[in-house]
């Protein structure tokens, strides 16, 4: 089914949804992000990308999981109890493809048979996705190389299409159909639109220039790459720091901390980065990556070996390219990915 | 610019066959027009990798620290300060070092430009004496670089290196004959009330990535502060604990920064971060007339004691 819909009465009709909290993507200082949708927020649909990934909305950076008492007096002290917590209905509208499609990918670490994750599980449940296709790629777009498409479909509830001055809007699923319901403004697609549309899509793809050797790569033995002797010169320029993980929308990683405030305290839970020289730090003192070149290692092999050599579909990326305009020593995966699959 | 990167590749590719160094630590073109590579070449037939120009704006010292091998590496007026620093703390040994000397014009800021091209994608910037271009899918627009240098450029006081072995080209003039503290003032002037609002403010975006930490040459230590747990800093985003670990970090640079401003360029969310380090940048330069890293012979600030020091608050 396929609506369309000016786009000014679109982005008047989101502010009168009291059902959802919306999340739009907003222009900050000198970049966008996700933001919740209040009456002080103007959201921005013709961004390129969000400088951090929304993965935040459902996995936010500090989490309180758990609260404990430590006061003898009581007699519930020191059993953890789960933080109780809202989980409201919530839409992510203007969320790009790849970041859709990450969320597909994320959710293979957080629900599965072996384990779900309460508090992503609930938050993913609740939450609509509104994509919007990508007209222009950018020149670190790589979608189309992992798996991925600028109008791709997967994870999300209906996709919009920019025609310029309205939104064609393709629902795919019933959550999708119960959001749009409450957008009166939404009329019946043309056969025009729809095929304007189409040509988008053809457009858009033939712009990704990035190319990644996918199947050579996937077919590399994981020791042969691990051990080849190309990881010293990758790693050199890296400075260990967060950015790429913290702004990856594939990245899901965390570590636990009890925070205790007198008698009280919180189990919560915060991002953690593989990047980081503690992040493999054990009791005893021993690091096994203390090295700069085994942690670099280390993310590329996760995201591009290990991840596909456990679940079978596909690399831990979207192509959304956020790490390679952010990182400020230039470290580039479409590069380092390339190295590996020719090793 | 593109006489600099010329004379550093003789420089180096001499260096190399006169045995005078084991490695060559500079920038080298990648796939962001924006931030230049850093490039660890160890074979003269790489030396032609290596460039110089505006957007070099990492402190390359910072890839020094622990090293063991006789090494070359550029250094603008504020990194050869970070090195006399560096020296001076013992991590690493001057003749360790052969330094090329960078006269600098200043480093671009690569938010305004973006900005200015109304966040079109850029491909490439091509600079010549004075202005450069910027190129992307379908545009190229040309600015002056004096209107886009980064703000600690813009009165830099030592844009010329300090300590060098061999100059790429003539010293070129400051821009500030001493710091200019105009934006410290600014919130030192603040009610407190105004000052922890305006403060918080600045850092809500904060994500704790630590770019700032770890592109800065003077956080070496093995463990930081922020991440022991005896005593235990929050990590979390939690407000409180993210100024503690900015205003923290602050005084652990204190009288050690060179304004090299490498923090602040690599932010990911645009912090102000230098704001912190100014301030207490400020009281050194005023208190005890102290500007980090000029001289190998001027003992770390607080480190030494003269009997003429300020000690008003003893």
């Amino acid at each position: 089914m396929y609506k369309v819909v000016e786009k000014k009465e679109w982005t008047d009709s989101l502010y009168h949804i009291k059902e959802y909290k919306i999340y739009v993507p907003v222009k900050e200082s000198y970049y966008h992000l996700f933001r919740l949708l209040t009456k002080d927020v103007s959201p921005d649909f013709s961004f390129s990308n969000t400088r951090l990934s929304p993965k935040s909305i459902i996995f936010p950076q500090s989490e309180r999981m758990f609260e404990f008492s430590l006061s003898e007096d009581d007699p519930d002290a020191f059993v953890l109890k789960e933080a109780k917590k809202q989980y409201p209905l919530q839409a992510v509208v203007g969320i790009r493809p790849c970041d859709a499609h990450a969320f597909l990918i994320v959710k293979k670490n957080f629900d599965n048979p072996d384990s779900k994750d309460p508090w992503w599980t609930r938050r993913y449940e609740n939450t609509t996705f509104i994509g919007l296709g990508c007209n222009s790629p950018a020149s670190t777009c790589f979608c189309t190389e992992v798996g991925g498409d600028p109008f791709n479909e997967m994870g999300l509830d209906a996709l919009m299409y920019d025609l310029g001055d309205r939104f064609l809007i393709k629902v795919l699923t019933d959550k999708g159909k119960t959001f749009l319901d409450k957008v009166k403004a939404c009329s019946e697609a043309k056969q025009e639109d729809i095929e304007k549309a189409e040509e988008l899509k053809c457009s858009s793809r033939s712009q990704i220039s990035a190319k990644i050797p996918l199947k050579e790569l996937l077919s590399k033995r994981i020791l042969e790459v691990f051990e080849a002797p190309i990881w010293n010169e990758i790693s050199f320029p890296c400075i260990n720091c967060g950015i790429c993980t913290y702004v990856c929308p594939t990245c899901w990683c965390f570590d636990i901390q009890d925070e205790v405030y007198k008698q009280k305290g919180d189990r919560i839970r915060n991002w953690d980065s593989c990047m980081f020289p503690i992040f493999t730090l054990h009791a005893s003192g021993h690091n096994p990556r203390a090295e700069k070149f085994r942690r670099v290692r280390q993310r590329f092999m996760h995201k591009l070996k290990y991840y596909p050599e456990k679940y079978g579909d596909g690399v831990q990326c979207s192509g959304c390219g956020r790490c390679i305009r952010v990182c400020p020593t230039n470290m580039d995966i479409r590069e380092i990915a390339n190295k590996m699959a020719s090793i | 610019m593109e006489h600099y990167t010329y004379k550093i590749r003789d420089i180096a590719k001499r260096l190399f066959k006169e045995k005078k160094i084991d490695i060559f630590i500079g920038y080298e073109k990648g796939t962001n027009p924006f931030f230049p590579r850093p490039v660890l070449i160890s074979r003269i037939e790489d030396v032609d990798r290596l460039v110089w120009n505006s957007n070099c704006g990492l402190n390359l010292c910072n890839y020094l620290t622990g090293r063991k091998e006789k090494i070359g590496i550029v250094a603008n007026g504020c990194t050869s300060r970070s090195i006399v620093n560096h020296i001076l703390e013992n991590q690493i040994t001057r003749d360790q070092l052969y330094i090329v000397g960078i006269p600098c014009t200043g480093i671009l800021d690569h938010r305004r430009i973006q900005a200015a091209v109304n966040d079109k994608e850029v491909f490439e910037i091509k600079e010549s004496t004075d202005s450069f271009k910027v190129v992307g899918k379908d545009f190229e627009e040309e600015f002056i670089k004096e209107d886009y240098l980064q703000e600690n450029c813009v009165t830099c006081t030592h844009p010329n290196p300090v300590i060098y072995d061999e100059m790429v080209a003539d010293p070129v003039p400051s821009r500030a004959e001493r710091p200019v503290y105009e934006d410290v003032e600014e919130i030192e002037s603040m009610p407190i009330e105004k000052r922890r609002f305006h403060i918080q403010k600045l850092i809500k975006d904060c994500i704790r990535c630590y770019a700032c930490r770890n592109v800065c040459p003077l956080c070496y230590c093995p463990t930081c502060f922020v991440d022991e747990r005896i005593p235990y800093f929050g990590k979390s985003i939690d407000p409180t604990d993210t100024l503690t670990f900015h205003v923290l970090r602050a005084f652990h640079c204190a009288g050690r920064c060179t304004d090299c401003g490498a923090c602040e360029r690599v932010c990911p969310v645009a912090i102000p971060i230098r704001i912190f380090i100014k301030k207490l940048n400020k009281e050194a330069f005023e208190i005890f007339s102290w500007e980090a890293g000029l001289s190998l012979e001027q003992k770390p600030l607080l480190t030494a004691y003269r009997k003429d020091d300020y000690d008003e608050f003893l």
